[in-house]
């Protein structure tokens, strides 16, 4: 195996028995993750995110295929997984009575790290996170951005060289999402740390050199930001119509017009050419007695590109449950 | 005079143009200033914007437009009512919908549809005709006999909207109302938000997405209690982010990321930020035309190729980081 390959997984698949019969949370996934690389798992609530970090870690049971980490296979090498690897839960739960030094020491222990030795891992630690001047705070006391970072620095203890964390920055405000980005981007640069996050903002995608987009337990696509984006069909306009629902309807029915979204009281027409199509559009709905302002022609971002994505696999579906 | 009359004679009313206005709104909870002298008003069928970090007092302040806490200071109108003297009357009027999204998983969609018709006191005529436009609205026709518990988060998250709006309010409150809601359900909601307004309904709206604040008409940024800063998107992005920001492709970003972070710490240049995106670095500086060349050559001057660097328009996240950190007094 390509050593520089430090997460592989070929076709994995997890299965649950609910209520409502067997659901496949996990269908069929396969990725590479590369070494010093921070990869995106991107994609809604019951997408298939926890589960597909569970089984990689060896927390859940893989109903078939493949899935390492460092070449350690998850259902039968989970304690080297685990001595080589960091994992932030998206429920973690910090002892708060404890500082955040008793905390740091906690799991240093835990990790069986020498006592002399801890010294100077907690202290540089302490200063990676920004937490050197609260390390005598109890952990309940923290704001919910600095929870994030002590959970990150109690992740990183024993050195490991490789993160998987599922959704770190779920209900942080965006300063200290962004603080928590740039710790990541110091750890892949300064540790050539493998990171592999999840998580339901499409614009931590852009943080991330790879990105796979997962829906309803499938991966639709995998590349890089840039690439993921150059998969929406043709150009995008954006305008304001006066009259939102005919001007849909109206604009659906025109040669070029590939795909529409909304965005608010905006229409986002994907169109096989942009300039030609803008004048089109424009003086189609102006016969109809629409008035648009502000047409342009935009660069979709990774949401316009998940939505797009999204939308072509559910046409598909359709088309295969009629045939 | 019984609040049953108090209520017909409101409902009478002209709307004002202004339906929701704060004059020096303050909240102390002891030693504590939860909100800090803010002032807004926000427009009859306006879809208003409230950003701020956690903990900045974007509830507090929605608590005490409901009425459901007292303000320590300042005036609030709400509907022309005072929600401190005419909390019944107002909360009548004005739709309220959490981000915990209040609805009984055990009734059906239906069920819940008609239990918040009943609490706001609709007429049985009413109440069927509501119904079967929330129905609609939410996308759940053929679906009213459901268990709430088995609807995926986009269509509880209408459902939630619709019993909010049960009693078709003037003025409605939505508190991170798409939190956890799959990017194309977002989207259907924001289109139903925007029905509203149309209609002429005033929206005030927190959120935690800086995408979705982008749709917003207006918005305000409080931080630390107080409004930092308010206004359009595009105003916000023209007027109030602190230097520009410069995208570099480079060849070999993890060494060009290394150089410029040296520059910035040891004060070599001014960089506000320097941020690692995928392959692509952001530095803030205080003028792009000035500090294009210069990073230039010392990053090629470093053997580090660049392939492109440019001026890119700010996000409003951009703004909005950069406006708090101004007002917490600088990095």
């Amino acid at each position: 195996m390509d050593d520089r390959i430090v997460i592989s997984t070929r076709d994995m698949v997890k299965r649950f028995r609910t209520r409502r019969g067997r659901v496949t949370a996990v269908d069929h996934i396969s990725v590479d993750v590369r070494r010093a690389e921070t990869f995106g798992l991107i994609g809604p609530d019951g997408a298939g995110k926890t589960t597909s970090v569970r089984v990689i870690l060896g927390l859940l049971r893989r109903d078939a295929g493949e899935s390492r980490v460092l070449g350690y296979d998850s259902m039968h090498d989970v304690y080297a997984i685990r001595e080589h690897s960091g994992y932030i839960a998206q429920q973690f739960a910090l002892p708060g009575d404890m500082t955040v030094l008793e905390n740091l020491r906690f799991f240093a222990d835990l990790h069986g790290i020498p006592v002399n030795a801890q010294k100077k891992s907690i202290a540089e630690l302490l200063r990676f996170a920004g937490l050197t001047e609260f390390a005598s705070r109890p952990a309940g006391r923290l704001s919910g951005g600095m929870k994030k970072k002590l959970a990150l620095a109690c992740s990183l203890i024993h050195q490991p060289e490789v993160v998987m964390m599922d959704e770190p920055t779920l209900g942080v405000d965006p300063v200290s999402r962004r603080e928590f980005w740039n710790l990541l981007g110091n750890l892949r640069i300064e540790k050539g740390t493998t990171i592999f996050v999840c998580t339901p903002y499409m614009d931590e995608a852009e943080r991330c050199n790879q990105v796979g987009l997962i829906y309803q337990g499938r991966l639709i696509a995998v590349d890089t930001p840039a690439g993921i984006k150059r998969m929406v069909p043709g150009s995008l306009l954006e305008f304001t119509p006066s009259a939102f629902a005919p001007a849909r309807e109206r604009v659906a029915g025109l040669p070029g017009v590939l795909e529409i979204q909304t965005y608010g009281a905006m229409l986002h027409i994907f169109v096989d050419n942009a300039a030609r199509r803008q004048a089109e559009i424009a003086a189609a709905l102006q016969a109809a007695g629409i008035a648009c302002s502000g047409m342009r022609a935009i660069e979709p971002r990774m949401e316009e590109a998940f939505i797009s994505l999204i939308s072509r696999q559910k046409a598909e579906e359709n088309v295969k449950q009629d045939d | 005079m019984s609040s049953r009359t108090i209520e017909t004679l409101a409902s009478t009313l002209p709307e004002p143009e202004t339906p929701i206005r704060a004059d020096g709104l303050t909240k102390r909870f002891g030693s504590f200033t939860a909100v800090d002298h803010v002032s807004f008003r926000i427009r009859s069928g306006e879809i208003f914007g409230w950003l701020g970090p956690n903990g900045a007092g974007k509830t507090t302040t929605i608590r005490m437009l409901l009425g459901l806490i007292q303000p320590t200071e300042g005036q609030l109108s709400v509907l022309g009512l005072d929600p401190v003297t005419q909390k019944k009357t107002l909360q009548a009027r004005v739709g309220y919908m959490s981000q915990l999204f209040t609805l009984y998983n055990d009734l059906t969609a239906g069920e819940n549809i008609r239990f918040y018709g009943r609490v706001y006191g609709l007429s049985r005529e009413r109440l069927a005709r509501r119904r079967e436009e929330i129905l609609q609205m939410a996308g759940l026709e053929g679906r009213e006999n459901s268990l709430t518990a088995s609807l995926s988060g986009g269509w509880k998250q209408r459902l939630a909207l619709g019993c909010a709006i049960v009693h078709e309010p003037p003025v409605v409150f939505l508190d991170e109302p798409t939190a956890g809601v799959d990017p194309i359900s977002r989207r259907e909601f924001w289109s139903l938000i925007y029905a509203m307004a149309h209609a002429g309904t005033t929206v005030l709206v927190t959120t935690h997405y800086m995408d979705e604040a982008e749709l917003c008409q207006r918005v305000g940024f409080i931080n630390q209690g107080r409004l930092v800063a308010m206004g359009t998107p595009d105003e916000l992005k023209q007027t109030r982010m602190q230097g520009q920001v410069l995208e570099i492709v480079s060849g070999d970003p993890d060494r060009a990321i290394r150089l410029l972070k040296d520059l910035q710490a040891s004060g070599r240049m001014p960089f506000d930020e320097v941020a690692l995106y995928g392959a692509q670095i952001h530095v803030v500086v205080p003028s792009a035309d000035e500090y294009r060349d210069p990073i230039r050559r010392l990053l090629e001057g470093d053997g580090i190729p660049v392939k492109g660097i440019d001026w890119i328009v700010p996000t409003l996240e951009d703004v909005f980081i950069s406006t708090v950190r101004v007002s917490d007094g600088g990095n």
